[in-house]
């Protein structure tokens, strides 16, 4: 069966080319009038809005830094924000999801925030939560992908497709706890570094800052995102932006009356930081790139890129190759097939190995149960003589005692009829003294 | 209006003057879409002499018929159904296209024509088969080419009486694996009231058939899809006439036949409804067939596949009794852990030892 198989796919291949043969000069045609598939992206466009959009952030940062106040901020939303503790034991994450809508277009946004990140004594392990959970999303797509019967369209994906990094507003370096996690994560998620609370440093410092961020991570071989160049429709604001990079970020939700406008900002004694003030920091800028311009890119980087590496890292591991040892290609199915195949003989083996163990178990007990009878007979035996030796003993003392009392009887006997003859012959005595 | 991030639930913006820009994907959506191009595989059905190529080149304007690109080449009917198909690189507008008309000579043609659906239903499945491949390589292509068939459009003679076996047979067999779109040809042929009674004729045949034509009832999305298709579905099968000649109609240059008694306007849905079916296949639906084919028919072709590997390496071991495929060809479950039976009858064997 498997060499048919085999062998039709072989034929299959042989066929296609007979196919594709007639086509292989694909032609430029131009069109005598209007023809009207020009209304594709729109036709597109529209089912996308049918279906909606998701779109999956996860923040990076330590306890306090503002990524939830970032959060509302970029989205004008309050979502449910918790003060996390300082006492973390363990890196954990926390995923929310929201319906949120803007003219006709809906999204299903999923903010992953961590929480204690960068609070324990030992930061060794910080990275591997936020990694398995990357992961886990990642596992959770393949899986479907691989289903017999899938419904990938209607599937929700929570593929974290942006990870923004809080890098905390120190003025002079990254933490080597940044480097280690960036390093982890650059190969599975777009990273988005961001300068947290940036109204603390001053112009300058975050010039130099920025620099030492950027060159820090380069030598450090860390990839972080890129924004696209290869539109030209946003290559120039891309580029531009890409220059800009580590965006220096403040959130507030509160709004402050500047000028006759009340505007999103920080209100200090010594001045109004506005958060959507270019000159005050890059929240504009972060808006612009992360959701205006390239949030699209970002999905797309995910699922062609990371996601690709992923499954392709993850079949590899099961032992999946394309071609075999001689480079003959080797179809996912037969690999699976004989993995699958393998894998009931081992279960059948398995359940053999129950079995005897069960029946050994079972002979086992009943050896046990015969013994413990045949010393509850051996029991009853002892009891049974021992009762037959006391019964023997009683009879034979019931023998001397019956001796015993027909003994005493005679005597009785002999006594009473002495008796009976002295007392004739007192009689007899008393009578001749009489006389 | 000011565009500003609502809640689905209870929650209110903060500021109704902010704006996100969440609704900036569908124009980042679009320039993707432009920069990547369409592709589109339409497939033509039909005895020879209907006036398929013509019909395509009027769809697309444009030569796109495979006798157009090989001009020279001896007309002849094969002996047996051949598939040929042929590329172009359209653009539209800035949208690109890649459009790939697949033709099949010799169909209907032969004395005897049964079965001759069958390498059309092989081809479709081939190019199924393809895709599922290219899927399920370890190194994927960025993008899998597409060359699955999106919409086959049947060619019904203007008999004006009824489908004919061979109509049934086709359209049953491949309604089942690919979108049908029929029309009926040459329908110059035909008066109205001749037109409007053959078609409600076939639309009946069809039903008593339980063939399911594009735009398939079952897959209409909701009330407002219900409602366009229906519209489509009563006008089911289109009748149409194709030219690429331009004729001078009332000082306007359109495309038409010409005859002693008349010129028939190709564009004008008062002649035929040549515009009904070019909106319906380019300008309105084309994604959605396009959809249908991917989320639908492929992944039916790619269950029944997935099963059918399951089945042969399941029919042994003899405790593991493989699972019968039903009669259409597409089982339900697969057979992962030992069946009810089997188990039970281990059970019995084991007090049995004892």
């Amino acid at each position: 069966e498997l060499l048919k198989v085999l062998s039709h796919s072989i034929s299959k291949s042989v066929l296609l080319t007979t196919y594709t043969r007639e086509d292989k000069g694909v032609r430029s045609l131009s069109l005598a009038g209007h023809v009207g598939f020009d209304s594709l992206p729109d036709q597109l466009v529209n089912k996308s809005i049918c279906q909606g959009f998701c779109f999956n952030i996860l923040c990076i940062g330590e306890t306090g830094i503002g990524k939830s106040t970032l959060m509302d901020t970029l989205f004008n939303t309050n979502f449910e924000n918790f003060e996390s503790s300082h006492f973390e034991p363990q890196v954990k994450l926390r995923a929310q999801t929201y319906d949120l809508q803007e003219s006709n277009v809906r999204l299903r946004l999923t903010v992953v925030n961590t929480v204690g990140f960068g609070d324990q004594m030992n930061k060794q392990e910080s990275y591997q939560p936020v990694v398995d959970y990357i992961d886990r999303q990642f596992e959770s797509y393949l899986q479907e992908e691989l289903k017999i019967k899938r419904s990938l369209h209607n599937y929700h994906d929570s593929r974290v497709h942006a990870c923004l990094y809080f890098i905390s507003p120190s003025g002079h370096s990254l933490k080597s706890l940044d480097l280690v996690t960036m390093k982890k994560l650059d190969s599975k998620v777009n990273i988005i570094p961001v300068i947290a609370k940036a109204d603390t440093i001053s112009k300058s410092e975050l010039h130099k800052f920025k620099i030492k961020i950027m060159s820090e991570l380069v030598s450090n071989g860390v990839q972080i995102y890129q924004f696209p160049l290869d539109d030209e429709t946003v290559a120039k604001v891309n580029t531009t932006m890409n220059g800009h990079l580590p965006f220096a970020v403040v959130g507030s939700t509160e709004e402050v009356a500047v000028g006759n406008k009340m505007v999103k900002a920080r209100q200090y004694p010594w001045g109004v930081v506005q958060v959507e003030n270019e000159n005050h920091c890059d929240f504009v800028k972060l808006r612009e790139m992360l959701i205006c311009v390239n949030m699209e890119d970002l999905r797309e980087q995910t699922h062609t890129r990371h996601y690709e590496l992923y499954r392709r890292c993850k079949l590899e591991e099961l032992g999946f190759k394309d071609t075999d040892s001689e480079c003959k290609p080797v179809s996912l199915q037969q690999t699976y097939e004989a993995k699958r195949q393998e894998f009931l003989v081992e279960l059948q083996k398995r359940e053999d190995e129950m079995r005897q163990m069960f029946v050994q178990r079972v002979k086992d007990k009943e050896a046990e149960l015969k013994e413990a009878e045949r010393e509850l007979q051996s029991r009853f035996e002892q009891l049974k003589r021992l009762h037959a030796e006391e019964k023997a003993a009683l009879e034979e003392k019931k023998r001397l005692l019956d001796d015993d009392l027909s003994s005493f009887g005679k005597r009785k006997a002999a006594a009473q009829l002495l008796q009976a003859q002295s007392l004739t012959a007192n009689g007899k005595k008393d009578k001749d003294r009489k006389k | 209006s000011t565009a500003f991030v609502q809640w689905v639930g209870e929650k209110t913006p903060i500021s109704d003057t902010s704006y996100v820009g969440i609704d900036a994907i569908l124009e980042q959506m679009r320039r993707k879409a432009m920069k990547q191009g369409f592709e589109f595989n339409v497939m033509v059905v039909g005895q020879s002499g209907l006036g398929k190529s013509t019909l395509m080149n009027t769809l697309f304007k444009s030569k796109v018929s495979r006798k157009s690109v090989q001009p020279n080449v001896e007309e002849r009917i094969p002996k047996t159904v051949e598939i040929k198909s042929v590329s172009h690189d359209v653009e539209e507008k800035g949208v690109r296209m890649k459009l790939t008309v697949i033709d099949t000579p010799g169909f209907g043609d032969q004395i005897n024509n049964e079965n001759c659906w069958q390498p059309i239903m092989k081809f479709i499945n081939d190019q199924y088969e393809s895709y599922l491949q290219e899927e399920i390589n370890i190194n994927r292509k960025k993008r899998i080419p597409d060359s699955r068939v999106h919409c086959c459009i049947y060619f019904i003679p203007p008999t004006g009486h009824c489908l004919r076996p061979l109509d049934v047979e086709f359209m049953r067999h491949l309604s089942k694996v690919v979108n049908i779109v029929p029309v009926i040809a040459k329908a110059d042929t035909l008066t109205l009231e001749e037109r409007d009674s053959f078609k409600k004729t076939i639309r009946e045949e069809l039903r008593a058939n339980g063939i399911d034509v594009y735009p398939q009832k079952e897959f209409d999305e909701d009330a407002e899809d219900r409602m366009i298709n229906d519209k489509i579905r009563e006008m089911t099968p289109f009748a149409v006439v194709g030219s690429d000649q331009e004729y001078q109609v009332n000082g306007k240059r359109i495309l038409g036949r010409k005859t002693k008694w008349g010129t028939i306007e190709v564009e004008n849905i008062a002649h035929c409804e040549f515009a009904y079916l070019r909106d319906l296949l380019i300008r309105t639906h084309m994604q959605n067939i396009k959809d249908i084919t991917c989320s639908i028919h492929y992944e039916t072709y790619r269950v029944r596949r997935l099963n059918e590997s399951n089945i042969l390496f399941t029919s042994n071991p003899p405790d593991h009794p493989a699972v019968q495929p039903k009669a259409n060809g597409q089982p339900e479950e697969q057979p992962a852990t030992p069946q009810p039976n089997g188990v039970a009858a281990q059970h019995e064997a084991l007090s049995h030892e004892m």
